[in-house]
């Protein structure tokens, strides 16, 4: 062990590191506001405003008995996962709004689920501190809950996963403050990523072409970019007023958005390695709880607390436009993998598809 | 008004942003000079100071944040649900109209950041009064939680009861408008915490964050992590604002005709019309992609690897120039990384005979550097073992064989014969919508092709490894 200071208290110590870290913090914030030359949406300016488009609900998904807190999309395109408060996770075909596999897990809460990327199989998990592996089978007789599969423990409860490029290997972020690298087959943990002060409360991988990088946010207000292959964080941001609830990289990998209980969503890019823009208004007040990019960027959609959805663009930092629908908190939201529609899921029970 | 005040709970409270935010928009609209104008409202026999109406509310909204009559109305009702302005006509209804109804502000003393969650003993003492004051006052769900109350906390009942002669005495003191404004302003508080069975509950915020007993030890070894994150940080390369945020311009504009929710798609979006022509001419197997498809492989290496009908593509190209075998190694690297872990030795086993040995029939070249460190991994194979190799290689495509492929004949061609779909209508008759079909599930392939005996399947819609998942 290293030597401590000398003849200091533990607590001394311990106050001496906290302020170490957090002069270092202001010197970091210093260093990259030098490099910080222009703002975005004076680069937008020469870009044309975007026209009035109309954004409708398309589906609406009942069959949850209860609050939905996250869904997925198969790469199918029209199918999707959901999950929700009473502990169902049930699979529909959104185009014709049939379920075809429900699921009913042992514990409440099922905060986070996600598609495999096969389409074979689903994760979940919440307030059981595990995410767990369903296969789906096609025979209508048979119990999926029978196949069930564990993969991850947690000393807290769950609240993202997400299957990284193969059914192989799920990345969870949990309340105990840190991340997991799982191998599906063996329940084995491949790496642990820590260095969050708090509850993690979302993840996002990364599109890069070399695809070994995730984005975590959380409690603590910040935002973690994690090297999945050594477990460093490699960039932090922590420019919040609030909790983290979601955060989504721009399709490029080269920036990533968040949204957050402070009523703002922020760009942040990677290789400016700072906060480039705040989607805020004064008339929003209730927390983004979850976001998304439109296939090309341009649009980033925002879930929000006060039950609506906020449409903003991206470049000019403007608000588009606000959907209403809902009845209650929007927990969830993801735009399909070829960007013609997003789900969001809500309090209200339902789920619904916009285009 | 009670004596018992309650404990902050300051876990909760932080979560709740959004209550300072309300707080301080209900401010502004008292302002005296910028805020709702506040005058006497009638309710029935009796004058009531500092009121205002629900249009009041709402054309103040309006103005204030520059925003449309459905938004005012949104937030309008907002303010009343979470209790921070209530109707004084129909109190139980706590939504805004936007008339001539008269609305108050909440007393401070009320509001949800001070006063929240709300004690049971102060929701026992409350009911009492009401009981008291008037015999068959309580409605039903008060009887009940009046009848729970007195069995749960029976010990202190005589207290309540006491409590609530005394508040009643000390009102009955007071002018009668007075008087009538503080029953409101408590009845609209407990109309706001104790909801009658079957309205929203506004209080619901989910599972606790920041719960004690799994924390983060935010101790010594914590803090020099965070130091230690901190320098190396301090010392990153960094780039320019501006040629960053210009690259999104670039992004966009390039994307953006490829956007379905900005600028549609053709034949039409399936969501919106139920008709699938759009999802069925860009699947993974179709023989003559559509042009658009091919344009995006032209925008980056990725797009045209991690589309199967381009990296076929790409395959019978490669196989013309006689370096098949480096995009080979690429697949061969991929399905290592994100594959079985159980399978990872004998794959990597295999890569090695078939690309990298001396003298192996789809040798890769490799440089000498790379080729050392990657043999050295072998002794111990795991995930990652292969990655230098793989990048140099996926290198070595994108700046040489990628970009002669762009101006190849064979691209060139695929993207003159490229399809562009006719653009499908919506059904003109509103009601009358296509059938909407049903697709086979993903599932449902990989059985199919298990049932065969096969392990490969070309239907399905699969990662880039290309085997059948078994879990």
């Amino acid at each position: 062990m290293a030597s401590q200071e000398e003849s200091s208290q533990p607590s001394d110590t311990l106050t001496t590191l906290k302020t170490e870290s957090e002069t270092l913090k202001t010197k970091l914030e210093e260093e990259r506001a030098k490099l910080h030359d222009v703002e975005l949406h004076q680069v937008a300016e020469k870009i044309e405003a975007l026209g009035q488009f109309v954004i409708k609900t398309r589906r609406t998904l009942k069959g949850h008995g209860n609050k939905v807190l996250c869904m997925d999309w198969c790469k199918d395109k029209r199918r999707i996962v959901s999950s929700s408060q009473d502990g169902k996770v049930i699979v529909w075909d959104a185009f014709t709004t049939n379920k075809e596999h429900a699921v009913t897990m042992p514990c409440t809460w099922v905060m986070a689920c996600a598609y495999a990327p096969s389409g074979c199989a689903v994760a979940c998990g919440g307030l059981d501190n595990k995410c767990s592996v369903y296969p789906l089978s096609l025979d209508k007789n048979e119990n999926l809950a029978a196949k069930k599969k564990s993969v991850a423990m947690h000393t807290n409860y769950l609240s993202a996963c997400c299957f990284t490029n193969s059914d192989m290997q799920i990345l969870t972020s949990s309340g105990d403050g840190t991340c997991a690298l799982w191998d599906v087959e063996s329940g084995q943990m491949l790496q642990s990523f820590h260095g969050h002060a708090a509850d993690v409360l979302c993840l996002d991988l990364a599109p890069s072409e070399t695809g070994n990088t995730f984005v975590s946010g959380g409690c603590d207000k910040k935002a973690c970019v994690w090297d999945m292959r050594t477990g460093q964080c490699i960039q932090s941001f922590e420019t919040h007023e609030s909790d983290i609830n979601s955060v989504r990289y721009y399709p490029s990998g080269d920036a990533f958005a968040s949204g957050s209980d402070d009523a703002t969503c922020r760009l942040y890019d990677l290789r400016a390695d700072r906060e480039v823009a705040i989607y805020s208004k004064e008339s929003i007040i209730f927390g983004a709880s979850s976001v998304d990019f439109s296939f090309s960027g341009r649009l980033l959609f925002g879930g929000y607390n006060d039950y609506t959805i906020n449409v903003w663009d991206v470049l000019k930092g403007t608000r588009m436009s606000i959907l209403f629908g809902h009845e209650n908190r929007v927990s969830t939201l993801r735009v399909s993998p070829d960007g013609t529609a997003f789900c969001s899921g809500s309090w209200d029970n339902t789920l619904r598809i916009w285009a | 008004m009670t004596i018992k005040t309650l404990s902050q709970h300051g876990v909760q409270r932080q979560q709740m942003p959004c209550l300072t935010k309300m707080e301080r928009m209900i401010i502004s609209m008292q302002d005296p000079d910028m805020g709702i104008k506040l005058r006497n409202q009638r309710l029935l026999i009796t004058v009531i100071p500092h009121a205002m109406t629900g249009a009041d509310i709402f054309e103040w909204l309006i103005k204030k944040f520059s925003i449309s009559d459905e938004e005012a109305l949104h937030i309008g009702q907002i303010f009343v649900k979470y209790g921070y302005i209530y109707p004084l006509k129909e109190p139980r209804n706590l939504i805004l109209k936007v008339d001539n109804s008269p609305y108050r502000f909440q007393t401070p003393y009320y509001w949800m950041s001070t006063r929240w969650p709300a004690s049971e003993l102060d929701y026992a003492i409350y009911l009492a009064k009401k009981n008291i004051r008037k015999q068959g006052e309580l409605i039903e769900y008060e009887k009940e939680c009046y009848n729970a109350l007195h069995k749960r906390i029976n010990h202190t009942w005589d207290f309540v009861v006491m409590q609530a002669r005394e508040q009643l005495r000390a009102s009955k003191q007071r002018r009668k408008a007075d008087r009538i404004v503080l029953e409101c302003q408590e009845q609209a508080y407990w109309l706001v915490n104790r909801p009658p069975p079957g309205t929203l509950d506004n209080i619901d915020h989910g599972p606790e964050r920041r719960t004690t007993n799994t924390r983060v030890q935010l101790n010594a070894d914590f803090y020099k992590k965070e130091i230690e994150h901190n320098r190396i940080s301090l010392a990153r390369n960094r780039v320019k604002s501006s040629i960053c945020l210009e690259s999104y311009v670039k992004y966009c504009e390039q994307y953006q005709p490829h956007d379905p929710i900005m600028q549609g798609c053709l034949p039409s979006n399936p969501w919106i019309t139920d008709d699938i022509m759009f999802w069925n001419m860009n699947c993974e197997t179709v023989s003559v992609p559509t042009k658009l498809r091919v344009e995006r492989w032209s925008f980056s290496f990725m797009e045209l690897l991690s589309d199967p009908v381009g990296r076929k593509e790409f395959l019978t190209y490669l196989e013309k120039e006689f370096s098949a075998e480096n995009l080979c190694f690429w697949q061969a690297c991929e399905d290592v990384r994100h594959g079985e872990t159980s399978k990872i030795p004998g794959k990597v086993d295999e890569v090695y005979k078939q690309f990298l040995a001396p003298g192996a029939s789809r040798w890769v070249n490799i440089d000498s550097k790379t080729m050392e460190k990657t043999l050295e991994g072998f002794k111990r194979p795991h995930r990652f073992v292969l990655d230098d190799a793989q990048m140099h290689i996926y290198f070595l495509m994108k700046k040489d064989s990628y970009p002669r492929y762009l101006k190849s004949d064979l691209y060139k061609n695929l993207l003159a014969r490229a399809v562009v779909p006719q653009e499908t209508k919506k059904s003109v008759l509103p009601f009358i919508h296509r059938q909407r079909h049903s697709s086979p599930s993903p599932a449902l392939a990989t059985q199919a092709a298990e049932d065969d005996g096969k392990t490969k399947n070309s239907n399905s819609f699969k990662s880039n490894s290309g085997t059948a998942s078994r879990l």
